[in-house]
């Protein structure tokens, strides 16, 4: 069967599963029943456990579904930590739902397969080792990609079943009133982790740092929370985030970034209360540095930024450019501190942020969003999911819920070393060309040409040369030539969700 | 291959000729020349993977409206005689000649370029050629230089070499630089041919930057080698015409444009004659203010 975005799928697959393909990006207006989690009654008072054993042998069963979150990052000691205890205990046919796994975890992960306690994945992505492993059939059953707004969507609505969430929280009382701003391995925002506390029938909390009761601002309330464990550290500083948030140098970065800029400046959106999302990345940071500028220029504030937020977006916070920030994650220590410091940056949930099955979700008033691409073709569909070799190696993030602001602008270069990013099909579609309407490269932009008004607004500004996007696809080819295809089995290794739960498109096992 | 008189020459971006993802791109940043180089830049086991390099990308790449220059090996080297041929085989616009120290040596190049334009069946003079001064010696010879053949698109002064040669190095404010500015300048404008100024390499002083680029835009330099993309809307900057100078050479151009349809010789303006002196600088400048994108189609300021 094949789905909107022209993409075959696997009819077996589809049905084992018991899902439906991608047809349109829109959400309608359908009824919802949410799920809600199961309470073990406490007064609370015998919270505080020390041994991790203890609480997996109370909370796990076979065939049972857990939970992690991501907030961590590359400094994450509690995933290895639990998984370890988990996997020593023999447990079987486990469903692992973190909101996304990173580099870490990937030895883990890939030795609890391989050892048959994780069974089944979900995951914003993965990367390195494990998309690797996963690419070349390492697990029996297809991983099932989602967004953060997706995957909040499918624990509301009981697609996702959290049985046991494991926590780390770098402060927490003795009855798990917890945020994510004080102690040693602060990350800010618990954004994502706040839908498993919210959701999962048993939460358990592991910190280092256990504060005097009650803990406040509290982001995870003592009302979700069953266990809080003590463990020694539950993450490497330095490797949560990417420190002091470097401007880059390179010139076609720079040269990239001040085209959005330009693109943004002359979009009718640019006007004051308008709202961006720019994500991390070295174009996406220079971006709010020329957006600084133009705003002052201009005299327009922005009413909001949104998303994964960076310190260069605090900075205009703090400057007063920006009235607030609505926060789900925070890519940088000077980004985390600030939400210490500053009542207009809010910590808002994975639902909140863009959650499509509810009553608003933030992205829904999202007027400008910048976001990148593995590849993009030239039906605007976007990847960022799988390499240029067909292996994953990527991360939905946010890209699908952003993708539904009004101006949707993909940052991408042509090429990359010898290689298109600008092709005739992507290899995985993960973004529907219909949320997408500009692509800025170095030596141009394309507009969708469903956007009119924006060819309208956008074709005559000096220094940005406007073509087709199928022009920019054959510049890219005539400068790197075409490849050979790619070489696939069958066999599925991983699904690709659409943001309603439908599939957008499948990711074969690799052919060596 | 490039008209001499009427190019903007601003900027002439260099490009180590060993690195194809800076070659690939060297078009995007909108340098007027974009100078790709074989010679200091290159390690000695990259002199033949460089030439290579910038041959297939001239054959393959799109390098815009810039005006495409390379820089050869000298030519004590065994590299210059097989640059040359390469070069001028695959279609380049200009050739620079490094440490050039005499007028013999650009009559060198200019044959070379003669008989690699006879060997490959170019039409001839479809080449062009430019000197680099590096030395005491090629400063004193700057005017010979500049004037050694009908080819010559420019000359460019080298600091680091000359400065060496000079028995000091570079200062923050130039000073040591002054005489060897003027001269190049000086030969330059005598001999008709475009005068570029040397390379400002630490890329951490945009004030320094910015100051040196003023100063020789004041003493009248087409314009600046450069070192990096960063640099290239830095020199625009200081190369853009006031409001007041686009509106005075837009009347300027409205004059020439009345006589024109009168078939009068004479130009005049508010009852003034206008001299031939005021309708270059006016031409010029309307060159520049369509290039920095100030002026509409019609030439017309923009209002910001």
């Amino acid at each position: 069967m094949k789905n909107s975005v022209d993409r075959d799928l696997p009819e077996d697959v589809m049905k084992d599963l018991n899902y439906q393909p991608f047809e349109s990006t829109e959400i309608g207006h359908p009824e919802i029943q949410r799920v809600a989690p199961k309470v073990h009654v406490s007064t609370g008072d015998d919270k505080v456990v020390t041994s991790i054993k203890a609480v997996v042998k109370d909370t796990l069963k076979d065939g049972m579904t857990i939970s992690f979150h991501h907030h961590f990052r590359n400094g994450d000691f509690v995933f290895n930590e639990v998984m370890r205890e988990i996997i020593d205990a023999g447990y079987k046919d486990l469903t692992l739902a973190p909101s996304s796994l990173t580099g870490v975890m990937n030895d883990m992960v890939i030795e609890a397969i391989k050892a048959g306690t994780i069974t089944h994945i979900t995951s914003s992505g993965m990367r390195g080792s494990l998309g690797d492993f996963v690419s070349h059939g390492g697990l029996k059953n297809p991983v099932i990609f989602r967004s953060h707004g997706n995957r909040a969507r499918a624990i509301e609505h009981g697609d996702i079943k959290i049985d046991v969430a494991f926590l780390g929280v770098p402060n927490a009382d003795a009855l798990g009133n917890a945020n994510g701003m004080a102690g040693d391995a602060v990350f800010g925002s618990l954004g994502y982790a706040l839908m498993d506390a919210q959701y999962a029938d048993k939460v358990v909390l592991l910190t280092d740092n256990i504060v005097k009761y009650p803990n406040t601002p509290a982001s995870i309330k003592q009302t979700q929370v069953d266990y809080v464990v003590r463990v020694d550290k539950v993450g490497d500083p330095d490797k949560i985030g990417s420190g002091a948030t470097r401007f880059t140098k390179d010139p076609k970065e720079l040269k990239i970034a001040s085209t959005v800029n330009d693109v943004i400046v002359n979009s009718p959106y640019f006007k004051d209360g308008f709202s961006f999302q720019t994500g991390s990345g070295g174009a996406a940071l220079a971006v709010t540095r020329y957006l600084r500028q133009a705003m002052i220029d201009n005299k327009i504030k922005a009413s909001f930024a949104l998303g994964g937020i960076t310190k260069p977006t605090t900075d205009l916070l703090a400057e007063g450019l920006v009235d607030k920030v609505m926060d789900v994650q925070d890519f940088d220590k000077g980004a985390a501190d600030s939400m210490h410091t500053n009542a207009n940056q809010q910590e808002i949930d994975a639902s909140w942020y863009a959650d499509p099955d509810n009553k608003g979700a933030m992205v829904d008033q999202l007027d400008v969003v910048i976001l990148s691409a593995l590849e993009i073709d030239t039906k605007f569909n976007v990847n960022v999911m799988s390499g240029s070799d067909g292996v994953i190696r990527g991360a939905i993030g946010g890209h699908q819920d952003a993708a539904t602001a009004k101006l949707t602008i993909i940052s991408a270069p042509l090429v990359r070393g010898r290689i298109a990013t600008i092709v005739p099909d992507v290899t995985t579609v993960v973004t529907p060309g219909d949320s997408v309407d500009v692509l800025v490269t170095e030596y141009g932009i394309a507009i969708n040409p469903k956007r009119q008004d924006l060819v309208k607004s956008l074709s005559n500004l000096p220094g940005v040369p406007v073509y087709t996007i199928d022009e920019l696809q054959q510049l890219a080819e005539k400068k790197v030539g075409k490849p050979k295809p790619l070489e696939f089995t069958d066999r599925t290794v991983a699904m690709i969700e659409y943001r309603d739960g439908s599939i957008i498109d499948t990711i074969k096992e690799v052919k060596d | 291959m490039a008209e001499n008189e009427e190019r903007l020459r601003r900027t002439m971006m260099f490009v180590p000729g060993n690195n194809p993802a800076m070659v690939k791109d060297a078009g995007i940043y909108g340098a007027d020349s974009i100078m790709f180089d074989l010679e200091d830049s290159v390690s000695m086991a990259e002199k033949d993977a460089a030439r290579v390099l910038v041959y297939e990308a001239l054959q393959t790449q799109d390098y815009g409206d810039a005006e495409l220059v390379v820089r050869v090996n000298g030519q004590d080297t065994p590299y210059y005689e097989n640059d040359v041929k390469a070069m001028v085989k695959a279609g380049i616009d200009i050739i620079r000649l490094p440490k050039a120290e005499s007028p013999e040596m650009v009559q060198q190049l200019e044959a070379d370029i003669i008989a690699a334009e006879k060997q490959f069946g170019l039409p001839e003079g479809s080449t062009g050629l430019m000197a680099a001064i590096e030395s005491a010696k090629g400063v004193m010879n700057a005017y010979p230089i500049a004037s050694a053949s009908k080819r010559m698109m420019g000359i460019a002064l080298s600091a680091e070499d000359y400065t060496t040669d000079m028995k000091t190095h570079r200062y923050p404010d130039g000073a040591e630089l002054e005489f060897a500015r003027n001269m190049v300048l000086h030969a330059a404008r005598a001999a008709g041919v475009a005068a570029f100024d040397t390379v400002f390499t630490n890329m951490d002083d945009t004030e320094g930057f910015y100051r040196e680029t003023e100063y020789i835009h004041q003493l009248g330099f087409d314009g600046k080698s450069l070192v990096n993309p960063r640099q290239i809307p830095m020199v625009n900057k200081v190369y853009e015409p006031t409001e007041k100078e686009i509106r005075n050479a837009k009347n300027v151009i409205n004059a020439i444009e009345e006589a024109r349809l009168k078939g009068s010789g004479v130009i005049s303006m508010n009852g003034q004659m206008v001299d031939r002196p005021v309708v270059l600088r006016a031409q010029r400048v309307m060159r520049i203010a369509k290039a920095s994108n100030l002026v509409d189609e019609e030439g017309n300021y923009i209002e910001k």
